[in-house]
């Protein structure tokens, strides 16, 4: 795992986007898991989502919710602090990925323990907090599901939500028989590939730590300023297990999931399920403040991390960024998403949101291909619950990757020379004429029963992965100056 | 420099662009959304009732003198006989049978060793089909509701609000809440939905309204 600029954000930006994407196109069992995927949570959304006639309106508040909390982040930090600490819970500071891992440990260790359980959490993935933990002869047990398919496989999430959806179910079978054994409980023999005895499997597996556990590491969909109250939306039961069994609860979240007031939640808790798994409330949302005698954790600690998150604040644009909720309904609508999956991305943050919030946590000029990995279609800002205008955040730092580029080397980058020709050629309604005829003659005399394969020179990262249709013969231009001006004379 | 003062120091210093005399509330936040998604005089109760059996919940309506019955029958049917029980459960509502009740205070380890659960709970919310519980009044503590594999709630109908907003107006953060909406469930194998993975995996719930006694 490359770690650039020393940003402790888990990168695996080698290969580049491009690269990582042929090879995911090749795959045409990934695909067909993510197509099928994809859509049908985006059907369940649309279904859910149009049942509320407000829903723009909910989106707006949730927007300018998300609006005021980054214009004041530090005073609703502030007033969070207080707040946790004074219903019993401890707040800690973590400047960045290593801090926040010295951070954990430290409280592990102080319990004297070596192993913790772990509800799924993207800022802990984003840290690299299993690894790290590992490193210190820390055992920590992801205990979702999904995230348990991914980490008995040694794999990788490819998708916010549903992060083993790249796997069947006969290669989900092989590997609880293959390797449940090495972390606890076995996999019962004989097991077979159906959904519910599987399932039931990683029950059994996983209760054991459960009822013995006394550490739990979780992350946080919200915590809320004025009450201190920190909140987990799930569906397994896997989350309540880890945030009421073991005495020690540690909770790791990112500094932009504050929210102010805790009448916000009506406004999170409506859009987030409808939004992410297309219901109309998960399965199990649990709240908590600080701690309670005699019910849950005795000692709960909160951690905040920046790792990036105030760079990305400093950009006046690319800030909306922090709003995101992780719902993923942005990655589902995707047409590249829906085609790549996450791994392609290299980032704990795939799709959409991840082209637009990996670079500003690592840096642009260290992820410099993921502002392009989408086709600013603007599918992603519609199905986005909190208003994020992913295609203007990509344009935005689409600019920047050139601009930096231009910045280092004298001679152009071969996008800058793209960007530059297509400025030149847009901007003039003549030339565009020009290359629109020319494309489509050159355009057809490549075709083979209207489709072109691979495309020569630079156009060859495009055409590698699919066909290019055959330009038509004339343009949308032509076509409209001739019936238009067809329709104009007969008046 | 303690990192919190580097990172509040970061914040304020990356919100060069926000006028030093803004407060929080100068940003707007407009609040043109419904309270509640249900028009004046719906039936709540019904509507509650059809959205948790939505979620393969299975969902029982009887008055309070049928109550008691509604409880042994949907134990009957389910199989379950020995039950946990919250400390301050009403012993009045318990059905004579083959039941075992253990109340409170029980060890996890007692806890998986038992059948299921009877609980009360703090509100239902019609529109989402959720019972929420407060661990207050007859609800026992989290673990309670969350280790035997059966949850048998019951819920009356004047403790139904009609959705979120107003729900999370009645109740009280600083208590530790848990919404629950069906059985515990995943969709991580192939996108099947797979009831109970590691909550309870089967939840009846009984509401108790006065207008609709429908007997078991
Ligand atoms: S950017 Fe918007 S749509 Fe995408 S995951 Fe975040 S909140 Fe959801």
């Amino acid at each position: 795992m490359s770690d650039p600029a020393g940003r402790g954000v888990v990168w695996l930006g080698s290969p580049a986007f491009p690269d990582a994407a042929r090879d995911a196109l090749k795959d045409t069992q990934l695909r067909a898991n993510l197509k099928r995927a994809t859509s049908t949570i985006r059907d369940k959304r649309l279904a859910v989502a149009s049942e509320l006639d407000d829903w723009e309106e909910l989106r707006t508040s949730a927007a300018a919710i998300k609006k005021r909390t980054a214009r004041h982040l530090d005073h609703y930090l502030v007033q969070l602090e207080e707040s946790v600490t004074a219903a019993g819970g401890t707040v800690h500071w973590a400047s960045d990925a290593a801090e926040a891992n010295r951070i954990v440990t430290e409280l592990v260790r102080a319990t004297g323990e070596r192993e913790v359980v772990k509800i799924k959490s993207m800022a802990t993935q984003e840290i690299g907090l299993n690894e790290h933990l590992a490193d210190e002869g820390i055992t920590a047990y992801e205990t979702d599901l999904a995230e348990l398919i991914v980490q008995l496989g040694e794999d990788r999430p490819s998708h916010i939500l549903v992060p083993a959806i790249h796997k069947n179910r006969t290669e989900i079978r092989d590997l609880f028989a293959a390797e449940m054994g090495h972390w606890g409980r076995p996999a019962p023999d004989g097991l077979t590939d159906d959904p519910a005895e599987l399932a039931d499997a990683a029950r059994r597996h996983l209760r054991e730590k459960f009822l013995t556990a006394k550490v739990a590491v979780s992350g946080a969909n919200f915590a809320v300023a004025d009450t201190g109250t920190v909140v987990v939306v799930e569906s397994e039961g896997n989350g309540r297990m880890c945030l009421t069994l073991p005495p020690t609860l540690i909770t790791v979240m990112g500094i932009e999931k504050v929210v102010p007031t805790w009448t916000d939640l009506e406004v999170f808790l409506q859009l987030l399920p409808r939004s992410s798994t297309g219901e109309r409330m998960n399965p199990y949302t649990s709240t908590w403040t600080g701690t309670t005698d005699g019910d849950g954790p005795a000692a709960f600690h909160l951690v905040l991390l920046d790792n990036g998150r105030t760079d990305t604040l400093a950009d006046t644009v690319g800030r909306q960024a922090l709003a995101c909720i992780r719902c993923s309904a942005c990655l589902n609508v995707c047409p590249v998403f829906e085609r790549t999956g996450g791994h392609a991305y290299g980032s704990v943050y795939p799709g959409p949101i991840g082209a637009v919030l990996t670079p500003q946590l690592v840096g642009v000029e260290n992820a410099a291909s993921l502002p392009f990995a989408s086709t600013l279609c603007g599918a992603c800002y519609d199905a986005c619950p909190v208003k994020i205008d992913i295609p203007e955040v990509l344009a935005h730092l689409r600019a920047r990757v050139v601009e930096q580029a231009r910045a280092e080397r004298r001679t152009p980058t071969a996008e800058a020379l793209a960007m530059k020709a297509a400025a030149t050629v847009l901007g003039s309604p003549a030339l565009l004429g020009v290359a629109q005829r020319t494309a489509a003659i050159g355009g057809r005399a490549l075709a083979r029963r209207g489709r072109i394969g691979r495309l020569p020179g630079p156009l060859r990262g495009w055409s590698d992965s699919r066909d290019t249709p055959a330009p038509p013969a004339e343009s949308f231009r032509t076509w409209w100056r001739k019936n238009r001006s067809q329709k104009e004379g007969e008046r | 420099m303690s990192s919190r003062e580097a990172i509040l120091g970061r914040v304020r210093a990356a919100l060069a662009d926000v006028p030093v005399d803004e407060i929080p509330e100068d940003v707007p936040v407009p609040r043109n959304y419904r309270r509640a998604h249900t028009a004046p005089g719906d039936d709540l109760v019904t509507l509650f009732a059809e959205r948790v059996a939505d979620y393969r919940a299975t969902v029982h309506r009887t008055d309070e003198t049928g109550l008691t019955d509604a409880i042994a029958a949907a134990l009957t049917a389910r199989g379950v006989r020995r039950l946990a029980l919250p400390r301050d459960f009403p012993s009045a509502l318990l059905p004579s049978g083959p039941w075992t009740w253990h109340r409170e205070p029980l060890e996890v380890p007692d806890l998986d060793a038992l059948d299921g659960t009877v609980t009360l709970a703090a509100a239902g919310i019609a529109v989402t089909g959720t019972v929420v519980l407060d661990t207050g009044a007859g609800q026992g503590r989290r673990a309670l509701t969350l280790v035997p594999d059966h949850h048998l709630c019951i819920v009356y109908a004047e403790q139904i609000a009609a959705d979120v907003p107003d729900a999370l107006g009645l109740l009280d953060p600083t208590r530790p809440l848990t919404f629950v909406s069906g059985p515990s469930a995943t969709s991580d194998i192939e996108l099947d939905r797979v009831e109970g993975v590691h909550g309870p995996r089967t939840l009846d719930v009984i509401v108790v309204d006065p207008t609709h006694p429908e007997h078991p």
